[in-house]
């Protein structure tokens, strides 16, 4: 009896702990809310008011319409689904080869692919913009889109799904004389749908918040993206505190929407890659 | 006639099993062939390329020089990558364990069962996947002169509050503790899966012999933890020298230089003065570190971690 009240008290405690800690982690998510519907001045009264007086919808309207967001909220739509897409493509044929087709020098191969995973990005961002150059992609979206399409990150997150998919299923298909490329497509492809699940949120969500890539390679106003659009507004309205958290509420919601969807894909492939590593 | 026959079978069965081996070396290399192009091109072109930079004084615009280790030498007498370099280590220092240990007490506490554990996860879990440019400006106002950290610091009574972001004794610390909300729940997220392939009847045999709380925690989870746990500070160690976004929004390297790091570095001497030859012997240097941070880790791993 008094082990089960100590252990129910215990339970109310830590219950109570983890609240007080997510509250507070989440505080300034709610402050940057409150903040965008406020005037300069509402902002830093104290005690806060974390429901403004009269929502001041105009800091949003003013975003929207005083500096090209819509432009470069496009752009990073653009870059990001066609990042993702041809991730899902070029990465998965790699990956199938690597899990499912066997031939000499296979495995080499994919050692390179994680020897390279090592190589942090900012090591090699200066020659790697170099060959960009001469290929004569500085300032278009080519160049994001190139550089980050042959991802061996996104080579060894379907590889690993794709080793959990019994092969005695790609087997029997080719003993029925299936080609290759339809067991991949018809077969393989289907199953793997939680690992391509997880490898699409992960791109989406690094290509929308990528800021150094996209600060290096575009120069031209029209084909920037959202997060040098975010930041060169900070520069040009700093001390415009409504007006800069309206900025960011706009640049977090696609965020927070494909994070309320497909949640259970992103911690799985967190959960994923620190086991497997 | 019989024998003949099979020998001229035999011969058949071979070459239709060379052209069939033939045939799945092919397919196997088509198959990655798209992928591996621009893998090439784009990853171990620069890599090899990047190394052949940091060997010349190239800088965009005249034919460049060979000048051996030259660029690696200067570095050490550059006031500005040394006090990089610092920053870095104690970023790495001070971040490193503090998001650890904050990441393992929430998955440990998360992991106990207690209601709503789905909603505190996605809250805990959720800073980390947004941009550095979005939460460095939304923090940046929190740290100003006026903003929500100093007036309930003023309300609790204090004096002299600083002005974080412009004071170079607290600058980096401003950093560190934004860097730390951002990145627990990815922690967390990886511990936890650690903590659920514990088997449940260690604890349960553990209860019946009487053990506590914390000799549950240092007998069975620590131990049983430990390969994740190296996973996590493999991670955490190569993420801390990769720190660049947060600190061009929040501080832009400053005040002075107490926010540069290493990548700061090879952005302004690479992109701004137009130093190609000498970022990428900074790049370079910061490529070598990570790697052997990382090959220490998998050596003391292979010594320490008990499963």
């Amino acid at each position: 009896m008094v082990k089960k009240i100590k252990k129910r008290v215990s339970r109310a405690v830590i219950f109570v702990v983890v609240l007080a800690v997510a509250v507070i982690m989440a505080i300034p998510f709610a402050w940057m809310l409150s903040s965008s519907f406020k005037y300069n001045t509402e902002i830093f009264s104290y005690p806060i008011k974390w429901i403004p007086e009269a929502f001041r919808w105009e800091n949003y309207i003013t975003v929207w319409t005083q500096i090209p967001f819509p432009t470069y909220f496009f752009n990073s739509l653009k870059l990001s689904v066609v990042v993702t897409a041809g991730q899902l493509l070029v990465c998965s044929l790699a990956a199938y080869s690597f899990s499912k087709l066997h031939y000499p020098g296979r495995d080499k191969l994919f050692l390179v692919y994680l020897g390279t995973m090592m190589v942090p990005w900012q090591a090699i961002m200066i020659p790697q913009f170099m060959v960009v150059r001469k290929l004569g992609l500085y300032n278009t979206h080519w160049s994001l889109i190139l550089i980050n399409l042959f991802s061996a990150f996104g080579v060894f997150v379907l590889r690993q799904f794709m080793l959990g998919i019994p092969e005695e299923l790609s087997e029997a298909a080719r003993i029925d004389g299936c080609s290759e490329i339809r067991t991949y497509a018809e077969i393989i492809m289907p199953l793997c749908r939680p690992g391509l699940a997880t490898l699409t949120v992960f791109t989406f969500n690094y290509m929308w918040n990528d800021y150094l890539a996209p600060m290096i390679y575009l120069d031209n106003d029209k084909l920037k993206t959202i997060q040098i659009g975010l930041a060169s507004f900070r520069t040009m309205y700093k001390t415009e505190y409504g007006l800069l958290m309206a900025g960011s509420v706009c640049a977090l919601l696609p965020i927070l929407i494909i994070f309320c969807i497909a949640q259970k894909y992103l911690v799985e492939g967190v959960a994923h890659s620190g086991l497997k590593g | 006639m019989q024998k003949s026959m099979s020998i001229e079978d035999n011969r058949d069965i071979i070459r239709m099993r060379r052209k069939k081996k033939v045939r799945s070396v092919i397919t196997g290399y088509l198959f990655v062939l798209p992928s591996f192009l621009g893998f090439a091109v784009f990853m171990l072109i620069p890599i090899i390329y990047g190394f052949y930079l940091s060997l010349t004084n190239y800088n965009g615009l005249e034919k460049c020089d060979f000048v051996g280790l030259r660029n690696y030498i200067t570095m050490f007498s550059d006031d500005y990558f040394r006090v990089s370099l610092k920053n870095n280590i104690v970023y790495m220092v001070v971040t490193v364990p503090l998001t650890i240990i904050f990441a393992l007490f929430l998955a440990v506490v998360i992991n106990q069962g207690i209601k709503g554990a789905g909603v505190f996860k996605a809250m805990i879990f959720f800073p980390q996947v947004c941009s550095y440019v979005a939460v460095g400006i939304v923090w940046g106002i929190i740290f100003s002169e006026n903003g929500l950290i100093n007036s309930f610091l003023r309300s609790l009574g204090a004096q002299n509050v600083p002005i974080w972001l412009q004071s170079s004794k607290w600058a980096l610390w401003a950093i560190m503790l934004v860097a730390i909300w951002k990145q627990t729940g990815y922690f967390m997220i990886m511990l936890l899966a650690g903590l659920q392939g514990i088997p449940r009847h260690l604890y349960e045999a553990a209860e019946m012999d009487g053990a506590g709380v914390f000799a549950k925690f240092f007998k069975i989870t620590l131990p049983m933890l430990s390969s994740t746990m190296f996973m996590v500070m493999v991670l955490a160690i190569i993420g801390s020298f990769q720190v660049y976004d947060l600190i061009a929004i929040m501080t832009g390297g400053g005040p002075g230089t107490a926010t540069n790091v290493l990548v700061f570095r090879i952005y302004q001497e690479g992109f701004k003065n137009s130093h190609f030859g000498y970022a990428s012997a900074i790049a370079y240097f910061l490529f070598l570190v990570v790697m052997i941070l990382t090959i220490i880790q998998f050596k003391l791993q292979n010594k320490w971690v008990t499963e």
